[in-house]
């Protein structure tokens, strides 16, 4: 569905991309994981179009997105801090997209605003919005569509756990329709169970990006989180689908 | 293109500045043609206000709203939208309130007091003018990294062009007195927005005295309705062209 | 009343006397040659309608030479259609054209040499070099005539109507265009020019040279290179006329050179580049007049002298004054200046403080004409009020003291 082809980005002289490469389809629930600063956003947003890499190609069910954008009507986009137009009030914001989406007729998805019961807050304005709010807002806005992939930045921070759970559901509801699901995180529990594949970012270089039965084989270990803390430990890249073989024959990049 | 539009001008007028600006306008219009007996004399002062006031706050007033809008530009751009729709709803969106600002403000005293060629000429001058350095404002703060740095590279264009320019120009022509330098003049005029719009309505106020100049060039751009043309044209490049490169690099940039 | 009752017998016995001879087809005269030639002094030449290929007629007897229906006179561009020479002679209600050209003479359609009480009314003249070229006459009428010229360079192209070396004329309600000056003047004195429309003239609508003692009144000067210009004379009334449209680099409403002892009154300067340029003049009082949206009201050179302006309105003109020196012999008094900013506290309708007209930037001009193209910008706007608050390059004394708060009613 996504494909990510030797994608390179530079901010002045730091990498934030280094020649990544990838693919994503349909049914994966895709964990881009990695420290700050490791590239996960960048990545993300390279495959939106709002930074443009420096070099090499993405591809959206097979044609290149460059100088594209009717792409991005297939994709639902909850960025990790939703900034929305101040004046606006929540109401006015669902229905300006609504309105620019223009998909009229399509069946719009809005189980996620009853839910939130954002029904009630519709005339808020969004200036007054604490940051959970803003959050839930744009989980409204990124699942309303009923796009086929959908790119979750951080979807939990900031939200109660309540709402987390309730995101988690939907996610899990989405993914069973075969939905492609690419979600950042650094913290890793809430949403382990979701994940069907782990991709793992550092320093703008990809170290790893298998399906998590594979990775945990590898790694021995059964909880996820400490399957990934065991490869950032390792320092090495990716692993080999060797049973019984932790590490090995590795391609070392940093001492 | 004209569904962005409305919701940038709908931002803008619920911002308020553009209601104080509006009155602004007005009020010294009005008060101008009521002060003079003479309706033309007070023509002659408004002039000055649409060759300095209304370039000055059309880019800062632009800038300002491209760098408040930055919310806004970052949800559309996660949206099936093209950039450059964005970008040139923003433009319009933005020159439109200007503009009707200014045609509320300075073009219904004139209509009323005043409807002749040079109150005309006055009104297109001043609508030529917005959109000229709306458009300038907007290729300066797409390429301005922040908005101290956007406003500080709108105010130094605006003090360019009204006051700095029109003085490199005096020492110029002093220096080379002793050459022929009809053409450069008319050359040298054309290179700032501001000295075309004030020639434009030299050609209508004052056509007594340039008919005075001794050059065969002069004789041609002011006697007939060339000069007039000329100036539009020229005119409609400035506002063109900056807009066309804040586009492009726009459709470049990172966001 | 004995005498006047003898001149009127005597009027009526010529009367009696006179005779009336037709031109025409299938009249007593097929040309008008043969009817002159056959006319008494007094006797009428009435010309049919028609048109009559005719060169240099000549007329030297005091006779009426009369068109009905404006007969046409066709010049074939040789030589001149009338020359006239005498006493009382009337040429009235013709049409003459494509009278000829000639680099050594000046042929006129009309010319008239040597003489007194000559009538030319009612004339129309196309394409002639010269229209009606008088020298050496006096008493004479040029009256309610249309002359269009050959609208060619200055150099091939004549006056309207030419005066050279007459006394006591009346010019009145002619119509002038497309001549090189719609009226000339030269060692013209005592005659009046009034009522005249003179438009699109190649040089001068009205010229006067070595010519006093001459007035000139009501007239319309229109788009000519200059509206009037007055040179080298002295005694020239010149009231109520319109100055208007006179654009160009060397176009002025009204051009005074070396003349003297001359008045300027209730005329209006319209859209001129130069209202009046005042060059080596001397003692001429221009009062009640209206300058309007000229280029320069006035210019008035510094080799001018005991000129005054009083009662003047100055309104939309881009520059009131312009002057080329410091020196100021010339004094402006009571006139209305639409761009005065002061007060008047003493509600005597006087401005406290005086109006200085030279702005600065006129004087820049003055020195480098391409700094024209910065009028009215901002930076010229600062560069005037510094000036105002410390005069430097404007001659301070020029000023009008008592500067008027309100538009005279003219």
């Amino acid at each position: 569905m996504i494909s990510v082809e030797h994608i390179t980005k530079k901010f002045k002289k730091l990498y934030a991309l280094d020649d990544v490469s990838a693919s994503f389809h349909k049914g994966q629930v895709v964990s881009l994981i990695g420290p700050n600063g490791s590239g996960k956003t960048t990545l993300i947003k390279s495959i939106l179009g709002i930074v443009q890499p420096d070099g090499g190609t993405i591809r959206f069910s097979g044609q290149a997105i460059s100088n594209q954008y009717q792409y991005r009507d297939q994709i639902g986009y909850m960025p990790q801090i939703g900034r929305y137009p101040d004046n606006m009030t929540i109401g006015q914001v669902i229905d300006m997209i609504k309105n620019i989406r223009n998909n009229a007729g399509a069946r719009l998805d809005e189980e996620l605003l009853e839910s939130y019961n954002m029904q009630a807050l519709l005339g808020k304005n969004m200036r007054s919005l604490s940051g959970g709010t803003r959050q839930k807002v744009s989980a409204v806005l990124a699942f309303l569509f009923d796009p086929d992939v959908l790119i979750l930045d951080e979807p939990t921070a900031g939200l109660d756990p309540l709402a987390t759970e309730i995101l988690k559901d939907k996610i899990m509801a989405e993914k069973e329709k075969g939905k492609l699901i690419l979600i950042t995180s650094h913290i890793l529990s809430d949403l382990d169970e979701l994940t069907t594949d782990v991709m793992y970012l550092q320093d703008g270089r990809l170290r790893l990006y298998q399906p998590i039965e594979e990775l945990k084989e590898l790694t021995g270990e059964s909880r996820l989180g400490r399957a990934i803390a065991a490869v950032m430990k390792s320092g090495y890249t990716q692993l080999q689908p060797t049973p019984g073989a932790i590490i090995k024959n590795m391609e070392v990049h940093y001492a | 293109m004209l569904k962005l539009s409305r919701y940038v001008l709908h931002d803008i007028v619920r911002s308020k500045v553009i209601l104080a600006y509006t009155l602004f306008l007005l009020t010294i219009s009005v008060t101008l043609f009521q002060m003079e007996d003479n309706p033309s004399k007070a023509l002659m002062s408004l002039l000055n206000i649409v060759l300095i006031v209304v370039p000055l706050v059309s880019m800062v007033f632009a800038t300002i709203h491209y760098y408040n809008s930055y919310e806004f530009i970052e949800l559309m751009l996660s949206q099936p939208v093209s950039r450059t729709r964005i970008l040139m709803s923003e433009y319009l969106g933005t020159a439109a309130s200007l503009s009707a600002s200014f045609l509320v403000g300075v073009g219904v005293p004139v209509l009323l007091f005043n409807l002749d060629e040079v109150g005309l000429a006055l009104i297109t001058t001043g609508t030529a003018l917005t959109f000229i350095f709306t458009s300038l404002a907007f290729y300066a703060s797409v390429l301005a990294r922040d908005k101290a740095r956007g406003i500080g590279v709108a105010l130094m264009l605006w003090f360019y062009f009204a006051l700095i320019y029109d003085g490199l120009v005096l020492t110029i022509l002093f220096a080379f007195s002793d050459y022929p330098l009809e053409q450069l003049t008319l050359a040298l005029s054309s290179l700032n927005p501001v000295d075309l719009g004030r020639i434009f309505l030299m050609l209508k106020m004052d056509v007594s005295a340039l008919m005075g100049y001794t050059g065969a060039t002069y004789k041609d751009f002011f006697g007939s309705s060339f000069g007039a043309l000329y100036s539009l044209g020229i005119l409609l490049l400035w506002a063109t062209i900056p807009l066309w490169l804040a586009v492009r690099s726009f459709n470049k940039k990172d966001l | 009343m004995k005498r006047l009752s003898c001149i009127l017998l005597s009027l009526l016995c010529l009367q009696a006397h006179a005779h009336t001879l037709t031109v025409g087809k299938g009249q007593p005269f097929a040309t008008i040659r043969n009817a002159i030639a056959a006319a008494k002094p007094g006797d009428t030449v009435l010309v049919k309608k028609g048109t009559y290929y005719v060169n240099n007629i000549l007329v030297t007897k005091p006779i009426t030479l009369l068109g009905e229906n404006m007969p046409l006179l066709h010049g074939a561009d040789k030589y001149e259609i009338f020359t006239v020479s005498g006493n009382r002679i009337t040429i009235k209600g013709f049409q003459l054209t494509n009278s000829g050209y000639s680099a050594m003479n000046d042929y006129a359609a009309i010319k008239v040499v040597d003489a007194t009480n000559v009538v030319i009314e009612g004339n129309k003249i196309y394409r002639a070099y010269f229209g009606i070229h008088m020298a050496n006459a006096s008493n004479c009428t040029i009256r309610n005539n249309y002359l269009f010229g050959l609208t060619k360079t200055e150099q091939t192209t004549g006056n309207g109507i030419h005066l050279w070396k007459c006394n006591n004329m009346l010019v009145e309600k002619n119509e002038v265009h497309a001549h090189r000056d719609g009226i000339y003047f030269e060692f013209v004195t005592h005659s009046l020019v009034r009522n005249n429309y003179s438009e699109g003239n190649i040089r001068y609508g009205l010229h006067f040279m070595f010519s006093n003692d001459d007035q000139y009144f009501g007239n319309t000067f229109i788009n000519n290179g200059a509206g009037v210009a007055v040179m080298y004379s002295k005694k020239v009334m010149m009231h109520r006329n319109r100055f208007l449209n006179n654009w160009g680099p060397a176009a002025y409403g009204l051009l005074l050179k070396e003349i003297s002892d001359s008045k300027i009154e209730g005329n209006r300067f319209y859209k001129n580049t130069v209202g009046i340029q005042m060059e080596s003049t001397s003692r001429i009082a221009a009062s009640n007049n209206r300058f309007e949206e000229n280029g320069w009201a006035a210019k008035v050179a510094a080799s001018s002298m005991d000129n005054s302006f009083t009662n003047n309105n100055f309104q939309g003109n881009t520059f009131d004054i312009g002057t080329n020196g410091s020196v100021v012999l010339n004094t402006f008094n009571n006139n209305y200046w639409d761009k005065y900013e002061g007060y008047d506290r003493n509600k005597d309708g006087r401005g406290d403080v005086p109006y200085h007209p030279v702005s600065m930037y006129s004087t820049i001009i003055e020195s480098n004409p391409n700094t024209l193209m910065l009028l009215r910008s901002f930076m010229v706007a600062l560069l005037d009020k510094a000036e105002k608050a410390l005069p430097s390059l404007t001659p301070e004394n020029l000023k009008d003291d008592q500067p008027l708060l309100k538009a005279l009613k003219l």
